[in-house]
């Protein structure tokens, strides 16, 4: 997620917040290669298939890498424009956080 | 149609909407873990029916449909799930989306806010969200995909901004 976007309207935080997720790398490979196999099954043989076999649910948290920090001696020098301008970008990244934690299960 | 042709047609729509199914399934069941059984079991029910689908649509895109497919199998799967228990409710506010250590902060400490707030967004809307905004489908096609009208659509997405904002706001208010 970007901090140089600043949106101005609720909409575009939404809109952040609801990126498009890329499937994972192999999962293509393995679901063409499941519907190429089961092109050569009957429609009624397929009826095995169901959502039972869903895996149990897994709370996982990803790693999340350290943020380095800069030296605080050069944080006094911190103009004030630049301050409100990053408050700004913290609260849009928070919000965004919101709205995805809200639409998401 | 041809069993040559049918494979062939329901291959480009694997390949133009996997993303857009895998999306919607990860954002309706929050880890890409089931994401991904859903995301495959969808294509498989999709395959089953493609033909009739394809009959009975008239040349409208299969966006829809394939949504649909995907909403009734995430509905399948919170409704076995209810049946019985796994995990207890403050597990389940996962983290995946967390990406610095002031979110992960965030997001620890309000975790069971956060999932009281995002009960009482109602699925229709949080739905309705999730195709406009993370599939960029138009009123027209999440109409198709949740049964309703256009005009009932346009209303359910304007409302569901407006409750999401104000949620927010409040909670960032809070947080002030």
């Amino acid at each position: 997620m970007s901090d140089h976007a600043a949106p101005d309207n609720f909409e575009d935080i939404i809109r952040r917040a609801l990126a498009p997720v890329e499937p994972p790398e192999d999962l293509p490979a393995r679901l063409e290669t499941t519907l190429r196999s089961l092109t050569e099954l009957a429609a009624d043989e397929l009826e095995g298939w169901e959502l039972s076999s869903m895996r149990d649910p897994r709370n996982w948290v990803r790693p999340v890498a350290a943020v380095a920090i800069g030296t605080a001696a050069g944080a006094g020098l911190i103009v004030l424009g630049w301050r409100r301008q990053h408050r700004r970008q913290r609260n849009v990244r928070a919000a965004a956080v919101e709205v995805r934690r809200l639409v998401r299960r | 149609m041809d069993k040559a042709e049918i494979d062939r047609e329901f291959s480009e729509l694997y390949r133009a909407h996997l993303r857009d199914v895998y999306s919607y399934s990860y954002y309706r069941v929050g880890n890409h873990h089931d994401a991904e059984d859903l995301t495959e079991q969808t294509f498989l029910q999709a395959y089953r029916h493609f033909e009739r689908a394809v009959e009975e649509s008239n040349g409208r895109p299969l966006r829809p449909w394939l949504i649909r497919i995907a909403h009734n199998l995430a509905a399948n799967l919170y409704r076995d799930r209810a049946r019985r228990p796994q995990t207890p409710i403050e597990d389940n506010t996962t983290l995946s989306a967390v990406h610095t250590t002031e979110d992960l902060s965030r997001a620890g400490t309000s975790s069971r806010g956060s999932w009281t707030g995002s009960r009482s967004f109602p699925d229709d809307r949080r739905e309705a969200l999730i195709m406009r905004f993370a599939l960029g489908m138009d009123n027209r096609e999440i109409a198709r995909a949740m049964g309703r009208s256009d005009g009932a659509t346009k209303v359910l997405i304007h409302r569901a901004i407006k409750q999401l904002e104000e949620i927010v706001n409040v909670r960032q208010a809070g947080r002030r």
